[in-house]
């Protein structure tokens, strides 16, 4: 009986052990900064995790399928110096539509490459980082773009409004994880997104047009960067040219610790959500405490580390395994 | 057999995993100088209880004793250290090392500064290597040998430690008739040095060539052991299955209806050339062959996956051309490819979500997958294929074999396709699921399905085509009807003798 329930336990950790050790991590916070569960303490964390997490919510997409897209902090600082220019010279009306359009181009040429050409997304994501990051420069001539007259322009909204008394980052956030959420577990397009990532070639087999879907991936991580970029430049109004930068690797971590895995097929939309916030509230504690934000770098990445080799250990049953 | 000490006993081992259990009081001796027979359908515990025995497992209850003193096997290298060594069905071979690498690798013998000894190093494995009598040595590249020569390998580094008992699992998966032969010779050469072997295999022929003792295992229960020279194979295969097990040549004879598909002088590079037959409604077309032979090239080709270089595909006398499996499903053709795992299905995917998996775009309301088409298609076919699975939430990757072919068999039924191949239909699969297999397919073609079956398997062959189209070195040596085949007749065919060309 004893052994039932710990068989039992067992099986529920594997399965919803992210959620598990969010919730443990919350208590123990909690207890040990009592500041950390006030509400505008929360609030405040899952605003400022907002453009993380809707980064986040596209390379869902692209891991699932089996790829890796490192070029999304680069491509926010894209959107950001894209949509700050535009908005001074065509108006915010025109300057959104532009910015969505022209970072879906780049969503779409590494679709085409890595999709169609099947290059490894490694590469060819570590490359676009690089590239797009000159050409966010050539775009700016290096300079920081600022909205001239900032007190003239609803572009606020995204950025500094509310709804409902809700940030409207926060608002963003939820809205998109509800539809993309959907998308993921309810549409024949999701579906296949599981497959290819799951087994590429069993996935041909069965008459699924794997380049074609690899290629749809990317288009939703550029649109996810995109309204992420969107987001930045109308809170701050203005930007640097390296807004985004690093930006690809804390949403890696945050996918990962959501438990999406590496090799594709497995993950979901609910539980990278989840991994965003653990990613926010970790640095958020880590500072109530009283660390220095950079020892957050460390702190972070140990985390992610132990969460991916508890991950691992749950599935064989074992924390250390001769076999994989 | 004089020792009558088991070299090895299992007694009542008990192995529960979450909702199966594997292992239900499973007890098996090993006497030195024994070749042992485990056998029994995929899913009915000889893996598991192998894995107990190599210390991958850790058994609920039962002891394990290696010369009648009980151990605790922790660790495949414990079961090593105890003079039990496997030979798996897949190799674990490094290609880039040498031979002696492979066979000695962790524990390289050293001189000063860690420095590796290769003169002792290649000496001891060419000591080994001369026992087995093989035609390479020690400093050959793994990755240069054949698959036979390779598991060669895996059998000298077995060898390394002096074993008690051999475990071959499935060890003529992969091998030619004469690499066979040398690893009977291999067998029977560590029989007479006493020690024990247990070898597991569905092949009958083998079983009753090289074992002394036959034990079987079935739903994870102990059946029995029976003396090989007093049993026969249907003793065997019924205490497998439960019942008798039918391998006869094909002779029904039912209605044909009009040609289905009709391929002209299709080619394909180097892979096959000026490939011409029919299939009509209603019939099996068995292609018979070698491996390399290009049978499973010219089915690819017909679904969409390579480009013929040359040559027409008919669909009901219309020319059609097909550039990619959507092309090939929307005309109605499906394909059960050969390797399962690879190229069958997403063994991280449930059963239910592997099924429809081509037809996932139709199972729609509204924009939204529907739950309840894919539950009806996926009961209808648990149902008619008789899939066993506790429903269909399962992960594809924890069925049996002969239930994952039977998940790709139902994915491509619930297409309703015009024609219907089927590459391999057994490969893997135990006795029970193949006869299962076997009936399904003569079903279908009475039902009307064109159906071609490509198989390395004679009697698989004979048992469920109407019609055999022999090929050797991708082109079509001879067709036979089924009335007029026979096993002299096909082999030639295949070998490149007595074809058309040569008559």
């Amino acid at each position: 009986m004893a052994e039932l329930t710990k068989q039992g336990l067992g099986r529920f950790f594997a399965r919803q052990g992210i959620l598990v050790a969010f919730v443990v991590f919350m208590i123990v916070f909690a207890l040990a900064t009592p500041r950390f569960i006030d509400i505008d303490n929360i609030a405040g964390v899952v605003r400022s995790s907002a453009i993380l997490g809707v980064m986040a919510l596209g390379v869902t997409f692209v891991v699932i399928g089996g790829n890796l897209d490192l070029s999304v902090g680069s491509m926010m600082s894209f959107s950001t110096i894209v949509v700050l220019d535009l908005h001074d010279k065509l108006g915010p009306a025109l300057a959104i539509p532009a910015m969505f359009g022209l970072t879906l181009c780049l969503g779409a040429f590494i679709g085409f490459l890595v999709g169609y050409l099947k290059l490894n997304s490694l590469i060819v994501t570590l490359g676009m980082l690089s590239a797009i990051h000159g050409l966010t420069l050539t775009w700016s001539g290096g300079k920081n773009m600022d909205i001239a007259d900032k007190d003239a322009t609803w572009f606020g909204v995204f950025g500094q409004g509310y709804v409902a008394g809700v940030p409207s980052p926060i608002v963003i956030f939820a809205l998109l994880a509800l539809v993309l959420g959907v998308i993921l577990s309810r549409t024949p397009f999701g579906r296949k997104v599981y497959a290819v990532g799951g087994n590429g070639t069993a996935a041909t087999f069965s008459g699924i047009p794997r380049a074609r879907v690899v290629f749809m991936t990317y288009l939703v991580s550029a649109f996810c960067v995109a309204t992420a970029g969107l987001i930045q430049a109308s809170r701050s109004m203005g930007s640097q040219n390296t807004v985004g930068q690093g930006l690809e690797l804390e949403v890696l971590a945050a996918v990962i610790l959501g438990g999406a895995s590496l090799l594709g097929g497995a993950g979901t939309v609910f539980k990278t959500v989840i991994g965003v916030l653990i990613l926010g509230f970790i640095q958020n504690g880590l500072l109530l405490m009283g660390l220095a934000f950079y020892a957050q770098y460390v702190v972070t990445w140990v985390i992610i580390i132990l969460a991916v080799w508890l991950d691992i250990a749950a599935k064989r049953g074992r924390l250390w395994s001769p076999i994989a | 057999m004089t020792d009558t000490t088991p070299a090895l006993r299992l007694d009542g081992i008990v192995k529960t995993f979450p909702g199966v259990r594997a292992l239900d009081g499973v007890s098996l001796e090993l006497l030195p100088g024994e070749v042992h027979a485990l056998m029994g359908e995929n899913g009915a515990g000889k893996s598991t209880l192998m894995k107990v025995l190599g210390g991958i497992h850790q058994p609920d209850a039962g002891t394990i004793y290696i010369a009648e003193t009980p151990v605790v096997m922790t660790s495949p290298q414990q079961a090593k250290r105890e003079g039990v060594v496997f030979i798996h069905q897949e190799l674990s071979l490094a290609d880039e090392l040498t031979v002696a690498e492979n066979i000695f690798l962790g524990e390289l013998p050293r001189k000063s500064l860690g420095r590796v000894d290769w003169q002792t190093l290649y000496g001891n494995t060419d000591r080994i290597l001369k026992t087995l009598n093989v035609g390479f040595d020690a400093r050959t590249r793994v990755g240069d040998l054949s698959i036979a020569n390779q598991q060669m390998v895996e059998i000298a580094r077995a060898l390394t430690v002096d074993p008690r008992a051999v475990i071959f699992d499935e060890p003529t998966a992969s091998l030619t008739d004469a690499e066979k032969v040398v690893l009977f010779e291999v067998i029977a050469d560590l029989q007479s040095r006493g020690v024990g072997v247990i070898y597991i295999s569905h092949r009958m022929e083998e079983i009753f060539k090289i074992t002394d003792r036959i034990s079987v295992l079935r739903d994870g229960q102990y059946r029995g052991t029976l003396n090989t020279a007093e049993t026969d194979e249907e003793e065997v295969t019924q205490l497998m299955i439960g019942r008798k097990l039918d391998l006869s040549r094909n002779e029904s004879h039912h209605e044909m209806g009009d040609v289905a598909l009709e391929v002209r002088n299709l080619s394909c590079g180097d892979l096959f050339r000026d490939v011409s037959f029919t299939v009509r409604r209603g019939e099996v077309v068995g292609f018979y062959g070698l491996v390399g032979a290009g049978r499973t090239e010219i089915a690819e080709t017909i679904f969409g996956l390579r480009d013929p270089s040359g040559g027409q595909i008919l669909l009901n006398g219309e020319e059609v051309r097909i550039h990619s499996p959507q092309d090939a499903i929307r005309r109605g053709i499906s394909l059960v490819p050969e390797d399962r795992k690879g190229q069958g299905l997403i063994l991280g995917m449930n059963c239910r979500d592997n099924m429809t998996l081509p037809q996932v775009d139709d199972m729609t309301a509204g924009p939204f997958v529907s739950d309840g088409a894919e539950v009806a298609i996926f009961d209808q076919y648990r149902d008619k294929l008789d899939i066993r699975t506790p429903g269909w939430r399962q992960m594809v990757g924890n069925l049996s074999g002969g239930n994952q072919q039977k998940i790709v068999i139902g994915k491509w039924l619930s297409m309703r396709p015009e024609v219907l191949i089927v590459d391999e239909p057994t490969r893997g699969i135990d006795v029970g699921s193949k006869s299962e297999i076997h009936n399904l397919i003569r079903d279908l073609a009475a039902q009307g399905y064109a159906v071609i079956v490509i198989s390395s398997e004679m009697p698989e062959v004979l048992h469920v085509s109407d019609r055999i189209v022999a090929m050797y070195s991708g082109r079509v040596m001879r067709e036979f009807t089924s009335e007029e085949v026979t096993e002299d007749s096909l082999i030639q065919a295949i070998s490149g003798i007595g074809g058309d060309k040569v008559a």
